[in-house]
């Protein structure tokens, strides 16, 4: 007998979908309270770092430049006191296939699927991950299907997402474009029934653990080049991936003391799964949208347990706003002479006000660039604003940004200034979280819950006591 | 009319907005949620006919045929003055091309 594919049997049978299409069953890590064995989960993939090195090796990812970028820490330290302003360097993983660091994810992902002898893969994603999935499914000789969340009531498209679907066609993958709301994952669990096909989730440890390569190499290039450790890694951060994998991999070469920025574009105001304020951004990713809820509620992914917990790594969260990231990325076409972004140049406007604390011979990477192309670009990016009623003017960032109602573009750069997100609040708003959904009753919190929770937030249990108080 | 085996997209509607779950903002509950795709159409038929199409991965999907041919209409956008501006100062700051 068929079965039935309405909303509600079809999310009924999400838990079963999903194991068929993972290839292990989640339960296996858990407690049955708060804690689940999170380091179990990463061994998960039964890759080594090593052998994951080899699987990128095969397909053009992996061993990417790392640029120096002298133009920009010079103009940088025209800004900073006397002897500060660090060396910015760029991770340039545009040099992947596919042209983003989402290659590293999607060659470990599809070449498990590969393994386990699926047919397909299939990606819940409106950035670069869909073109990642969509090139190594290509390589590997999968079929591969890619979910997008592309437009509003109106069938207007963002052009960065667009071009991320044209791309995904480009690699032969079938594309599903979406109107604007979390049930996507209703189409996708759908689609992912009826195939069979292996969910190369962003979220999964295979996920994960490809990214640690980018953290081993940046340890390893510094080393080369530098002979030290970098003092700062700044990690574009949206959905926690990037984080997660890049401060493993630098753990992994023993860089204990590289300091984990996290850097988004501030979106606050604007709702996510809203129709009307879908169009209203200029950036699709790389911003608070996905950054915080993602931080501080890491499991609300497309698995039961995400491998990205970026609160586990993260040492300070910064914002800039989208007109600053929009200026960076002009800066790095116009003094750099690379055409990259704009969306992963989140941690590059961030790392070109953080270099400005660090003395000069001090060294800050941004673990990444991406590939730019129509729609994907500033010019596009921002005509798309002007189109939508959106002010665009140079101004005071800090002064004058108001996401959805203006775009300010920096009147020089000494007006980049990246903001101190409130990590402390996002540490105690996971654990709140955490307690949340796994153990409402608090005095049924076991030790190795609380143990969890300090691990979950880089912090320690009384910082956990102090918040479960508050409770 | 679109001929059967013509590349073609197609659009349907997944939930109906009366459908759609509970943790959305108000203005997207008023909406229906759509999807579209591509694929070889697998019958002869008008613009507007409900239709069924073999995707690139070989899946079947019906739904509304909307385009015959269809092809990527994103670009390098219009111009925007402001990043001149930009190209401008910069090159100035650095001193590009040294002191005049």
């Amino acid at each position: 007998m068929a079965l039935a594919k309405d909303y509600d049997s079809v999310m009924g049978r999400s838990n079963d979908i999903m194991k068929e299409a993972l290839g292990f069953d989640y339960k296996q890590f858990e407690s049955g309270s708060v804690a689940f064995d999170y380091e179990a989960l990463m061994r998960a993939t039964g890759y080594t770092l090593e052998e994951i090195n080899r699987i990128q090796s095969r397909t053009g990812v992996g061993n990417t430049p790392l640029l120096e970028l002298r133009n920009l820490s010079a103009l940088s330290r025209k800004y900073a006191k006397p002897g500060y302003g660090a060396r910015i360097f760029a991770k340039d993983e545009m040099a992947n296939a596919s042209g983003s660091f989402k290659a590293r994810r999607a060659a470990c992902a599809v070449a498990h699927a590969k393994k386990l002898g699926y047919k397909g893969v299939m990606a819940s994603t409106s950035g670069n991950y869909g073109a990642a999935v969509a090139s190594q499914a290509a390589m590997q000789g999968l079929q591969c299907i890619i979910v997008q969340e592309c437009f509003d009531s109106h069938g207007v498209g963002q052009p960065e997402i667009i071009e991320k679907a044209r791309a995904c066609e480009a690699y032969g993958a079938e594309v599903l474009q979406l109107t604007v709301g979390p049930e996507l994952f209703y189409t996708f669990l759908s689609v992912l029934e009826d195939t069979g096909y292996f969910n190369a989730s962003l979220y999964s440890p295979f996920g994960i653990a490809g990214i640690e390569t980018l953290g081993y190499e940046i340890a390893m290039q510094c080393r080369e080049l530098l002979g030290k450790d970098p003092e700062m890694v700044v990690c574009t951060n949206a959905g926690g991936g990037m984080m997660t994998g890049t401060a493993r991999g630098l753990l992994k070469a023993g860089a204990t003391g590289t300091k984990m920025v996290a850097a988004s574009i501030d979106l606050t105001g604007l709702h996510m799964a809203s129709d009307k304020q879908f169009n209203l951004k200029a950036c699709t990713t790389g911003h608070t949208g996905f950054g915080v809820p993602y931080a501080t509620d890491p499991d609300h992914s497309d698995v039961p347990r995400s491998a990205a917990r970026p609160l586990r790594y993260m040492d300070r969260y910064v914002t800039v706003t989208q007109g600053e990231v929009m200026y960076m990325t002009e800066a790095l076409a116009n003094l750099e002479g690379l055409e990259r972004g704009p969306a992963g140049n989140t941690a590059l406007a961030a790392a070109f006000s953080l270099a400005q604390e660090l003395p000069e011979d001090a060294v800050i990477v941004i673990s990444e660039t991406e590939y730019t192309g129509a729609g994907k670009h500033v010019q596009p990016q921002l005509a798309f604003a002007r189109k939508n009623g959106i002010d665009i003017h140079f101004g005071d960032p800090a002064a004058e940004d108001k996401p959805g109602v203006n775009i300010i573009l920096p009147k020089d750069p000494g007006y980049i200034k990246c903001k101190n997100a409130d990590l402390e609040h996002f540490r105690a708003s996971l654990i709140k979280k955490s307690v949340k959904a796994h153990c409402p009753d608090k005095s049924k919190l076991t030790d190795a819950d609380l143990q969890f929770l300090a691990e979950e937030t880089k912090s320690d249990i009384a910082f956990v006591q102090k918040v479960l108080e508050t409770l | 009319m679109a001929k059967k085996g013509d590349w073609v997209r197609i659009h349907s509607i997944v939930l109906h907005a009366d459908e759609r779950t509970g943790k959305i903002p108000e203005d997207t509950k008023k909406c229906d949620l759509e999807m579209w795709t591509k694929g070889f159409l697998q019958e002869d038929a008008e613009i507007g006919a409900q239709v069924t199409v073999q995707t690139a991965c070989g899946r079947l999907e019906k739904g509304e045929l909307v385009e015959v041919n269809p092809y990527w209409k994103h670009s390098y956008g219009e111009f925007v003055p402001e990043l001149v501006q930009i190209d401008k100062q910069l090159r100035e700051i650095m001193n590009f091309g040294g002191d005049k």
